[in-house]
């Protein structure tokens, strides 16, 4: 183990991460080694099994997402990294430190200090202004109140609430209540950011509005988020690498494109089929490699499928080119095509 | 007739030694204990007589349009306390009054520790739970009794007989009101290092505020109900122009300080649910409901 607690690179390390709800868990832990499913589980001991030998690295300044359906566990996963939930077995080790041997003061402290949480509901309070909200974690931390409400107001400012540091959270829209929300992560400037389902319960352009300010965010602070959702969409748009939890189990881990276009199983193959895959592939996994000929028009590195689509309509190839300007590869509008075309079912008169 | 199964009369006369005992050599140690709660429930009497009866009016109609900022409420509080005056029943209200502020101050100390405590463990809500439904059904007089004997006629028992009487809703309600903060709140301040104590101060206590609220206003409305019975045993007051008035058949007597304890009852029953309306409103919940 002493690699995963050694290796600087990562944030979050989870290895067989498993967690039974129930009277007595040790038990039904048993059963579920010995190779019985989670219904089985559940009829024979009444006991629920949240999650089921998960085993993640997550690397540190990536948006790194856990997608699934309700249920999943994804939820339960998420609250294991700063032990809101205790797992019933497994290691979970955070910026080098093992959080499971932590004792109470310890934990506190952890979470006063390394890790900062956004939630689906918001979890605002609602006795307190905004600009009380959002230096909670500090007050709790025991920062001064000079000093937290500065630091609260320039947070507030940065997702765009300036004018509303007097307001009662009552009196936002949820878009506004979840940008305090972020605001009161931010301003604990902990490394790690969990995200909980943070913009489920946000209407489409609003969530679409936020997912874009929290990239814009990432690339600037450069912090490790684990973002949850059940929206794959959301997960291939913000993510860095993506994990897919079905029944408290990993299906597959990384990178959108990987899972758009290598799909593991039937359950993500389902979501692959509904999704835009303009929108999941980056040109750079599917490009010629290498600088090639220069090429009329250039794209930068991150540039996605549906970026380039509307270029080859004059041009035959495209180019992209890395941070520094410089060509690092191409492609044609066949590669784009052959791309997308993969995995979608062949028509029934190509068959017969 | 139910067979007589055991002999229950040694079990009697067990529980009236016992109390004979108690009286004879721990009367005078609990006499000096319940001294302080008498030298409260004397301070405010003094303080209530001594204050002029104007200023009185002037800070119960000020305290009544804080809580609504409405003129209805100062009008009905300042009708209730003329009527008290003209009705010559005003020095016995304020003996009345000095009596539930005593009790639902000392229950108010009492009940929200107890009500904190029974919020945090279930066994220890199982247990008291049963406590308080005895305290609120039991007759009144069964422990009235035994508290005269130990104490001796006078303000102490009337003072103790009114806190068990009226404390058991304030638990409840504090216990309920510290039990249903939004448990997605609660998570959120877990999550950022709180501890027990930051989250009782700084989160579930004012969040539960208005319930616990709701609970003072049941002590005081249920600690006005007991001043008839209080003054059987020597509390004064309006219950006892209550009890005069049955006693010498002066059905007026008995009808205006019956009157008068209503007055009070109004008064502080529509002060105390405005501000709860209000800490409502603060805190966002009077839209959610």
């Amino acid at each position: 183990m002493s690699d995963i607690t050694t290796n600087p690179e990562l944030a979050i390390a989870m290895r067989g991460v498993t967690k039974i709800f129930g009277d007595d868990p040790q038990t039904a832990l048993a059963l579920l080694r010995s190779g019985k499913t989670k219904t089985e589980v559940q009829t024979e001991t009444n006991h629920v099994v949240g999650l089921d030998n998960v085993s993640l690295d997550i690397a540190k300044g990536q948006i790194f997402v856990v997608m699934g359906l309700s249920g999943s566990g994804k939820s339960t996963l998420i609250r294991h990294v700063n032990r809101l939930i205790e797992p019933t077995a497994g290691e979970i080790i955070v910026n080098g430190t093992d959080v499971l041997k932590m004792d109470l003061d310890a934990l506190r402290t952890y979470r006063r200090t390394q890790i900062a949480m956004v939630f689906q509901k918001f979890g605002l309070l609602p006795h307190r202004s905004v600009i009380d909200n959002v230096a909670y974690g500090l007050e709790v931390r025991g920062v001064g109140k000079d000093e937290r409400l500065a630091t609260a107001a320039k947070w507030i400012e940065t997702v765009g609430l300036s004018g509303y540091e007097q307001s009662q959270p009552r009196q936002l829209s949820g878009g506004q209540q979840q940008r305090v929300g972020l605001a009161r992560a931010l301003a604990m400037d902990t490394d790690i950011i969990l995200m909980d389902e943070a913009f489920s319960a946000l209407d489409p352009l609003i969530r679409s509005g936020m997912q874009d300010q929290l990239i814009e965010l990432q690339k600037s602070l450069g912090k490790t988020i684990l973002f949850i959702t059940h929206d794959f969409d959301e997960a291939l748009k913000i993510g860095d690498r993506i994990a897919v939890l079905k029944d408290g189990a990993l299906q597959q881990e990384g990178k959108p494109e990987d899972i758009v276009l290598r799909p593991a199983n039937e359950h993500i193959e389902e979501f692959v089929r509904e999704v835009n895959k303009a929108r999941a592939i980056h040109v750079r996994s599917i490009m010629t490699k290498g600088p090639g000929e220069p090429c009329k028009i250039l794209v930068p590195r991150d540039a996605r499928c549906e970026d380039v689509l509307p270029l080859f309509a004059e041009h035959e190839w495209v180019g992209v080119q890395d941070e520094n300007g410089i060509q690092i590869g191409s492609i044609t509008a066949k590669q784009v095509i052959r791309a997308l075309a993969r995995h979608t079912p062949a028509p029934v008169d190509a068959v017969a | 007739m139910f067979p007589e199964l055991i002999d229950t009369r040694p079990l009697r006369r067990a529980v009236d030694d016992a109390l004979n005992w108690v009286v004879r050599e721990w009367g005078g140690a609990f006499e000096a204990a319940a001294h302080p709660l008498l030298m409260l429930l004397l301070a405010i009497e003094d303080l209530l007589i001594a204050t002029p009866w104007w200023l009185i009016i002037a800070i119960l109609v000020g305290v009544a349009w804080l809580s609504t900022r409405n003129w209805k409420l100062p009008a009905v509080v300042l009708g209730a306390l003329l009527f008290l005056g003209v009705m010559d029943l005003w020095e016995d209200a304020m003996t009345t009054m000095a009596l539930m502020i005593a009790a639902t101050l000392t229950a108010i100390v009492i009940a929200i520790p107890v009500g904190v405590w029974m919020s945090r463990s279930l066994n220890v809500r199982k247990s008291i739970t049963p406590l308080l439904d005895l305290m609120q059904t039991l007759p009144s007089f069964v422990y009235l009794i035994p508290t005269v004997m130990i104490f001796g006629p006078g303000k102490i028992p009337a003072l103790i007989a009114t806190i068990v009487y009226a404390s058991p809703p304030l638990v409840r309600l504090t216990d309920l009101g510290l039990r249903s903060v939004d448990p997605a709140v609660m998570e959120a301040s877990r999550a950022f290092g709180t501890n027990p104590r930051q989250r009782l101060l700084g989160v579930q206590i004012p969040l539960a505020l208005p319930t616990i609220l709701a609970g003072v206003n049941q002590t005081t409305m249920m600690a006005l109900s007991m001043v008839v019975i209080a003054s059987m045993i020597g509390a004064g007051g309006l219950g006892y122009q209550v009890l005069q008035g049955i006693g010498r058949l002066e059905v007026s007597r008995g009808l205006f300080a019956g009157l008068g304890i209503v007055a009070l009852a109004i008064i502080f029953d529509r002060v105390t649910q405005a501000f709860g309306k209000q800490l409502q409103a603060r805190i966002g919940l009077a839209e959610a409901r």
